[in-house]
């Protein structure tokens, strides 16, 4: 989503975009001319007139689960966000009885948070996970 | 799910749908001086949307409420022509 019109969105679709992706971009593009969305997220920046990088993980209720901002120098990572996804997932799936530590990715270890994990962490999770 | 739009002279725009909550309201009722402020959260509803959209090669309306029973990744960005 972005302050462009649906015309300019087909414009950067037909010249520029479907040269690097195949077929094109395979999700809505949206416009927000007015700001108005944004302002509703607190990404829009009335001074500059543009949306920030703002990116949010919505459940299938609705809920927001996470967010980034960034401002408009510094791109995102579209892996991490993914990831985030994931491990929303996979702790909505586990119903709550299931957490992801640091570094978490689909099949690495997860916890289950509970009266005998306290204090007891470090005997199944070392740091290094965080960090492979 | 998503109605087709006409393309037309107007250039169509997108706004936030039914009740948001914001600091507005609630300062409003205090007497205190307006604000403007969402009220962004993890843990809370995200604020329900309509919002013209490209997609496809057609013009569409998406409303964020349509995507319920779904994962959204909403991202918002400077421009078209830039980087994402």
């Amino acid at each position: 989503m972005s302050i462009d019109s649906v015309f300019v969105h087909k414009m950067w679709v037909d010249h520029e975009l479907s040269k690097m992706v195949k077929g094109g971009i395979p999700f809505p593009m949206l416009s927000d001319a007015a700001g108005r969305v944004g302002t509703a997220y607190n990404v829009f920046d009335d001074m500059a007139g543009v949306e920030t990088r703002g990116r949010f993980i919505i459940d299938p209720d609705g809920v927001i689960q996470g967010y980034e901002v960034l401002t408009p120098p510094v791109g995102r990572n579209v892996l991490e966000s993914i990831r985030q996804v994931q491990a929303f997932q996979h702790v909505r799936q586990s119903g709550g009885t299931e957490a992801t530590p640091s570094g978490w990715r689909p099949g690495k270890l997860t916890l289950k948070p509970g009266p005998g994990l306290v204090g007891k962490v470090w005997t199944v999770w070392k740091t290094s996970m965080a960090l492979d | 799910m998503a109605e087709e739009i006409k393309a037309g002279c107007a250039r169509p725009t997108g706004g936030p749908v039914g009740e948001t909550e914001t600091e507005e309201k609630k300062t409003a009722q205090q007497g205190v001086q307006k604000e403007s402020r969402s009220m962004i959260m993890v843990a809370r509803k995200a604020p329900d949307f309509s919002a013209p959209a490209y997609f496809e090669g057609k013009f569409i309306n998406v409303r964020l409420s349509e995507y319920l029973g779904k994962w959204v990744l909403l991202c918002f960005y400077p421009g078209d022509f830039t980087f994402v």
